[in-house]
């Protein structure tokens, strides 16, 4: 247990110091929200609350195809074999999950505060709705890295992602709506906790799953 | 000739003169729509039958690898999608007639549109790939992570969504059809038909494998 852990932060590490050495990705997902969101301030100006949302969470979804998409893609197949020979594919799995999780977290809230600031500030709680956001965008991370994981084993691009990705994140795309729309309004309505709980189920689900169907995947 | 397959026939026989001949409920503006039951609802239990079949199949390669398990898994869940798709067509025609129009963002109608999605997806992963082994083992994987994603989805989606279907109650819960507006003439008919479509769902995968099997070798020996 505890050699797993430490591969799992070994992992992690690597990550995280291959994102500061190579900052051109990182900045480039940065970069690719920040022009998608002016883009869409031009076309759209200062829209409705409710448009607002439906905008944001699927801005959100495209970011997550496009940050998580090269978590994968990236390692080309001698590296992957090294990894293979140092470390177990649960914990390689678990490493990336943390790992694009935390990115998704930076680019939610990225995204948040431009949005905030272009589109219009309609959000009434403003704490909360980070907190929304930065579930939301773990959740859609999840979702993303094992699926990221069959399109690079199938040697497919970003696209494949999303054709595979877009019918099984309805449910999640859904509640995040339906949550943060009660950010929008002056009462809080009930039920917020629960959704918010079903969420972190379903979150634990795609965990679970992942966890269980990586080895498959790896080995050749 | 199996035993079974005499009975497909004979149930499905059974179930085109019942559905059409016996006296149905007066319920609502649904008037002889109702009939509709024996052929819509059936081609959902069908539809998640083939589909389950495929999972299990697709478990089943994990475990131990062998190209057969892998054949009908797809068989399988390519029945499942005719089913589904023939669902949707019998359904769609039917709201035209009861609900107004034929899409009306209907918890359900999303539901299978997604499960729809979802497997042309996991065709089109298929088909990426050429590598017979990669082929199979990833695509089982997908369908595997796709089918537990699903189930919760049916489950959530009606919770969120207001619903026009018979029996629906909207936020309130998902019951999928609402039994009391059967009579016993219509039970009767309703439950062979179950039987009947899903037994007919699983006769045409096996004709299906049976070509793709022999397929398969004759590419083989040339």
């Amino acid at each position: 247990m505890t050699a797993g852990i430490s591969h799992i932060a070994a992992l992690l590490r690597k990550d995280i110091l291959l994102e500061i050495r190579q900052q051109y990705t990182f900045y480039g997902i940065l970069l690719y929200v920040a022009s998608t969101i002016f883009v869409l301030y031009l076309a759209m100006g200062q829209p409705l609350p409710e448009v607002w949302n439906g905008l944001f969470w699927m801005i959100q979804l495209f970011i997550c195809v496009n940050a998580v998409a090269k978590s994968f893609l990236q390692e080309n197949s001698g590296r992957t074999l090294y990894y293979y020979s140092i470390a177990g594919a649960r914990d390689y799995i678990v490493a990336k999950i943390i790992f694009n999780g935390l990115l998704m977290i930076v680019m939610s809230v990225t995204s948040l505060a431009l949005f905030r600031i272009l589109m219009g500030d309609v959000v009434r709680h403003p704490w909360k709705f980070t907190g929304i956001v930065c579930l939301g965008g773990v959740s859609l991370s999840l979702v993303f890295t094992f699926l990221s994981a069959i399109a690079a084993r199938a040697k497919q691009n970003a696209a494949m992602i999303a054709i595979l990705g877009f019918p099984l994140i309805i449910p999640q795309i859904l509640i995040l709506m339906r949550i943060s729309n009660a950010a929008f309004s002056d009462v809080i309505q009930g039920g917020m906790l629960l959704m918010s709980l079903v969420l972190a189920g379903l979150d634990i689900l795609v965990i679970v799953l992942a966890v269980i169907l990586f080895p498959f995947l790896w080995k050749d | 000739m199996r035993w079974w397959k005499i009975l497909t026939v004979v149930l499905l026989l059974y179930t085109y003169i019942g559905g059409l001949m016996i006296t149905v409920p007066d319920v609502g503006n649904l008037e002889h729509t109702i009939r509709n039951a024996f052929f819509h609802i059936p081609m959902w239990t069908s539809q998640f039958i083939t589909l389950v079949i495929s999972l299990v199949y697709s478990i089943k390669y994990l475990r131990k690898p062998n190209a057969i398990n892998d054949i009908y898994a797809v068989e399988f869940a390519k029945t499942g999608t005719v089913f589904g798709i023939l669902g949707l067509a019998t359904g769609m025609e039917w709201a035209n007639f009861t609900w107004g129009a034929s899409w009306s963002n209907d918890p359900k109608q999303l539901g299978v549109a997604v499960a729809l999605l979802i497997y042309f997806a996991y065709f089109i992963l298929r088909n990426s790939m050429t590598d017979l082994d990669k082929r199979a083992r990833i695509s089982a994987v997908y369908n595997i992570f796709a089918f537990f994603i699903y189930i919760p989805m049916i489950l959530i989606l009606p919770r969120m969504v207001e619903s026009l279907h018979p029996g629906g109650k909207g936020v309130e819960g998902n019951p999928g059809f609402n039994g009391d507006d059967l009579n016993t003439a219509m039970k009767y008919v309703i439950r062979p038909a179950y039987i009947g479509w899903a037994m007919l769902a699983i006769w045409i995968t096996t004709l299906r494998l049976r070509l793709h099997v022999f397929t398969e070798k004759t590419q083989s020996a040339v």
